[in-house]
């Protein structure tokens, strides 16, 4: 997955094979750990 | 205030869009390095003394309506300042509360009517004539907003959602559809300040205009009526941020009724219209430190 540089904890990227998406949940000195990120729900928008 | 005078903020997000990254960086550019919160990790408990380190005014960005609004909640308990607070983002949060209030006040909106089973809902259409438009109470993006246009369709829908076993989709809201032009009005007002009106053109064949949907935006003058109109919403709704949605009853006409208003505002796509930073007047009102607080009023109705 690509992550860009001006990337934050929190952030959801998505994976270009699956296309399944991914929260960012750390970033140490160059390395990034990611999570399954929550699906949609009901209630979510603005 | 912190230790070197300044406000101390935070943002409450669930997951970082480019809006959330927007106003960090707009914190920062003032100086200021917001506590980004994320509610799917906390933990809060009804005991104050755990709550000391909490920033004085925390922006509530939750994708989540029900995450937000119960955590807005807690936090306003234990005496931090949320916006949008708990009782904005109820209303904002529920469409029939916030048609309710809008028509009590003389503010236009579209002509609604609830019903509350299935039985009930063919003839609360009826009572509204075709074509009509079924929505959710709760919800954004679009999501399961349908054009009923005949009585084939309505029995359709109203079948679907009885079957679905959600007791919300019980909830039958029903709207005249407004024979707009195919955009409405997307206005995000901050505090008692109109910042930006931006026209959302529907993608081409399709009928809603949302942005999230591949809507586009263009500016849209702020006339004297259409502010009028917004400010009058402000009131009724509560300061904070929001993003008021406006239709046209025909182009260009000055004829407006409010059909929604967002608690937790996208502006992304308006940002792309307008020259003035949204993102930097909200992190200017929240740093405002001679702006009147926000009134901790709970919600006496939350989910």
């Amino acid at each position: 997955m690509k992550i860009l540089d001006d990337a934050v904890v929190g952030e959801i990227v998505s994976c270009p094979d699956c296309g399944a998406d991914y929260e960012i949940a750390s970033l140490d000195n160059g390395t990034v750990t990611v999570k399954v990120a929550e699906s949609v729900k009901e209630d979510w928008g603005e | 205030m912190s230790a070197k005078g300044k406000k101390s903020v935070g943002i409450l997000y669930d997951r970082i869009r480019w809006e959330e990254k927007e106003i960090s960086r707009q914190f920062e550019m003032r100086g200021i390095a917001p506590v980004m919160i994320d509610a799917k990790t906390l933990i809060l408990t009804l005991d104050e003394s755990r709550y000391t380190s909490l920033p004085e005014t925390v922006l509530e960005r939750c994708v989540s309506y029900y995450r937000g609004v119960n955590v807005a909640s807690v936090f306003e308990s234990h005496g931090v300042e949320v916006v949008n607070s708990s009782r904005v983002l109820g209303i904002c949060g529920n469409k029939l509360e916030t048609s309710q209030l809008l028509a009590k006040s003389g503010v236009p909106t579209p002509k609604t009517v609830v019903a509350f089973s299935a039985e009930s809902a063919m003839q609360a259409i009826e009572a509204i004539g075709f074509p009509c438009v079924m929505k959710p109470i709760v919800g954004s993006w679009g999501r399961q907003v349908v054009p009923v246009r005949d009585r084939e369709t309505a029995e359709a829908f109203i079948e679907m959602r009885d079957q679905s076993g959600d007791s919300m989709q019980s909830i039958y809201y029903i709207q005249e559809m407004i024979k707009r032009p195919p955009r409405d009005i997307r206005c995000i007002a901050v505090g008692s300040e109109v910042v930006a009106s931006v026209y959302r053109y529907s993608p081409t064949d399709a009928w809603k205009t949302n942005v999230a949907l591949g809507g586009r935006t263009e500016p849209c003058k702020l006339t004297p009526e259409l502010e009028d109109i917004l400010l009058k919403t402000i009131k009724v709704v509560g300061e904070g941020v929001l993003g008021i949605d406006v239709m046209e009853r025909s182009a260009n006409s000055n004829d407006y009724v409010v059909h929604e208003v967002n608690g937790t505002v996208e502006f992304k796509g308006a940002q792309g219209a307008t020259e003035r930073s949204i993102a930097g007047r909200i992190a200017e009102y929240l740093l405002d430190t001679e702006r009147e607080r926000i009134p901790r009023i709970r919600s006496n109705n939350l989910p």
